[in-house]
């Protein structure tokens, strides 16, 4: 009787142990969650969700502060996503916040452009290049197309220009073809 | 004949051949067209480097665009001429989509640039890598996988095994039985160069039992060498390259491996040739052949220049019968429909069939699954076809991963078989490429999100910076004002001992 509590005891101790060392030692950085939300996010950056980016939307959407329809690029199908990831109802996207549109990406017209480095200001991930009183560009490979460069710009040289598909990103579509009408038969 | 040492593979079907429609009559020459259009892009990996402009005088067998990068391909003038034009211009691709394209104004001269032929008995392996990386050639059964990257054999890989693909399982295609009966010599040539290359201990040519002249020509051409040719039985898709390894060694070469990584590199018999070619000739890769069968009035085999227009190859065969509809580039199993006639002949081009009711009726309606199985008896990669098409159907995506999508060679033998007549392959090439565009999608995110993650960091650490200077400046200035203070009552006191001393003088 003695020796098994005395057992018990030392095992509950040895444990007690170890799992407190693994939970200072292993301890994760940040929410894992947020985390995970934001893996599904697309990372456009736009602000459009009504947060400064993608990260502090997924921390919202941790917390329980944002609804998960509120990224028009990630449209439906990102909605669906996150109600998969967070065990909620899934709910199309919510309008407000915008549409969701193909994809695009910003240029600039060079002989229009005064310099003003106002854009590179805007861009959340630094996809334009240019010095003061320079002509600026847009590494297009690199811009998300988040659009937000297009307000400062003071000449109006920015436009939109929808990514077309080439016969390097063309997908094969899902298959079309006629059934057996079987109520004839 | 007898098959002997053959280890016969899972499942395979046995379409109608109909090779013999187009292997009656020798390979011809086409005459040479006025114009040719060559895609940039011919072969798998980085689009080649233009090298030329418009206007441009180029002779035949110049290089018009360079390999851009280990994987990739160059492209040479297939004929003499003039740069006509840089312009996208519709390539034989399912997609219909325009690609860019050099089109060359021949003079009809044919003038051939210099020939440089390449001592390659005296070269090491590095050096003829090198040399072969701009000779333009790619693995021309179909795959077009730059051909120097199939040679080069890391330090820690040995090849043991060279085969030679000479299967050709696909029905109606015959172009590389009739090169085979004609040039058998080169084919050997080739192999052997290849296998010094590769330093492979032994060679094996793997070729169908419905090819016995060409079996004949090869056996005759590799009378006084080591080289070792097998028949295998006629039975698609014996031309995969894993299901020939399997057939000719018994090796299965598992899941995520490539065969290399077993010692064994597979090449086709046109592309050893072309490498014999570039090498003993000094000739670069700027024809090939083409089957034209089907529907026309004379099938047969030609030795088409890259980017002669197909619409010339089809005249030459004598034109289309009527009812033609479509046209098929590769065979009636693997290939797919061409987007229009006035696409150019190119690296991958090795038939094209054209359609007709009779050839090909119209699909039957498609039934549900009733999980009959015989896809998966059918499946030489031994995968699950029902199940793969459930979830593809569904674009379950992740499911169908993990049942092994990509190891699909979408060899067509489940739709051939299923009783439902599903289309089974359109739905895995559908599940696939939409996989691919997903985890592309995903990179540009990651990237997306490193970029935006990095410039918050830049601006937090500006901030910072400019907090500290401001901080220093501030205390810069209490410095000072202390200083001027200390200045004051120093001169204050000096002041003082000035009038002390000055009524002392006084007094
Ligand atoms: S709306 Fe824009 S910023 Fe917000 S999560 Fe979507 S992509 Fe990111
Ligand atoms: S905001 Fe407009 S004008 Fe200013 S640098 Fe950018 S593109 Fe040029
Ligand atoms: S052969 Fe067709 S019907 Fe039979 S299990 Fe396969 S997909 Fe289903
Ligand atoms: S197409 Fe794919 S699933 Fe169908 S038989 Fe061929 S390898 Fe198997």
């Amino acid at each position: 009787m003695i020796t098994a509590l005395l057992v018990m005891i030392f095992l509950a101790v040895v444990l007690g142990l170890v799992l407190g060392y693994s939970a200072i030692k292993f301890k994760v950085d940040g929410d894992p969650m947020v985390a995970r939300i934001d893996a599904i996010l697309p990372q456009t950056q736009c602000g459009q969700c009504g947060y400064p980016g993608c990260k502090p939307y997924a921390t919202a959407i941790a917390k329980g502060e944002a609804d998960i329809n509120q990224c028009p690029p990630g449209g439906d199908a990102g909605a669906k996503a996150l109600a998969e990831l967070m065990g909620m109802e899934f709910k199309p996207l919510n309008q407000e916040h915008g549409e969701q549109k193909p994809r695009a990406v910003a240029l600039i017209d060079e002989s229009t452009c005064i310099g003003c480095t106002l854009c590179i200001q805007a861009c959340p991930v630094d996809a334009i290049l240019g010095a003061a009183k320079q002509m600026h560009t847009i590494i297009a490979s690199e811009c998300t197309g988040c659009e937000l460069c297009l307000p400062p710009c003071p000449v109006d040289c920015i436009t939109m220009e929808p990514v077309l598909e080439n016969s390097q990103s063309w997908k094969w579509k899902y298959p079309v073809y006629n059934i057996q009408n079987v109520s004839k038969a | 004949m007898e098959l002997k040492n053959i280890f016969k593979f899972n499942g395979g079907v046995h379409p109608n051949e109909n090779k013999s429609l187009s292997s009656s009559l020798p390979i011809a020459r086409l005459p040479i067209p006025k114009t040719l259009v060559l895609p940039l892009r011919q072969h798998v990996g980085h689009v080649a480097k233009l090298k030329v402009k418009v206007g441009d005088q180029v002779l035949k067998g110049q290089i018009i665009a360079e390999a851009d990068g280990n994987i990739s391909a160059a492209i040479h003038a297939p004929t003499s001429g003039t740069i006509l034009k840089i312009s996208e211009e519709i390539i034989p691709h399912p997609s219909g989509l325009p690609d860019f394209c050099v089109t060359i104004e021949s003079d009809l001269k044919d003038k051939w640039i210099e020939k440089k032929p390449i001592a390659w008995k005296k070269l090491d392996s590095a050096a003829l890598i090198e040399a072969i990386s701009s000779s333009g050639i790619v693995g021309l059964g179909g795959a077009v996988f730059p051909s120097h990257m199939k040679l080069k054999v890391n330090q820690n890989q040995s090849i043991e095994t060279l085969v030679i693909n000479a299967a050709e399982c696909e029905p109606f295609i015959t172009c590389d039985d009739m090169f085979m009966r004609e040039t058998a010599d080169e084919i050997i040539q080739g192999t052997l160069i290849a296998q010094t290359i590769l330093q492979a201990k032994q060679c094996v040519i793997g070729i169908e039992d419905n090819k016995i002249e060409a079996y004949q020509a090869l056996k005759k051409a590799a009378q006084k060498t080591s080289i070792e040719i097998k028949i295998v039985p006629t039975l698609y898709p014996s031309g995969d390259a894993k299901r020939l390894i399997y057939l000719l060694m018994g090796i299965e070469v598992p899941k995520e491996k490539r065969s290399v990584d077993l010692g064994i590199q597979v090449f086709n018999v046109a592309t050893v040739a072309a490498i014999y070619r570039y090498l003993e000739l000094g000739e670069p890769s700027i024809s090939r052949i083409v089957t034209i069968t089907g529907n026309v009035q004379n099938p047969q085999n030609y030795e088409a220049l890259f980017g002669t227009p197909l619409s010339e190859l089809i005249e030459a065969a004598g034109g289309k019968l009527n009812k033609t509809q479509k046209f098929i580039m590769g065979g009636p199993m693997m290939g797919f429909d061409l987007p229009s006639i006035n696409v150019p002949v190119t690296k991958a081009m090795n038939c094209v069939i054209e359609s007709s009711p009779e050839l090909f009726p119209s699909p039957k309606p498609v039934m549900p699954c009733i999980r009959c199985a015989r896809c998966a008896d059918a499946c030489p990669v031994n995968l699950q076809p029902q199940e793969l098409y459930w979830f593809s159907k569904s674009s379950q995506l992740e499911k169908a991963k993990d049942y092994n999508l990509f190891d699909c060679i979408e060899c067509g033998c489940c739709t051939y078989v299923c009783p439902s007549n599903i289309p089974l392959v359109q739905f895995y090439r559908y599940a696939k490429s939409e996989i691919i565009a997903q985890d592309k999608a995903k990179e540009a995110a990651n990237t997306a999100r490193e970029r935006n993650e990095s410039r918050l960091a830049r601006i937090e650490r500006e901030k910072k910076e400019r907090a500290e200077k401001h901080a220093q400046k501030a205390l810069g200035a209490q410095e000072k004002n202390s200083d001027d203070e200390k200045k004051l009552t120093i001169a204050a006191a000096m002041e003082r001992v000035k009038q002390t001393q000055q009524e002392n003088i006084k007094n």
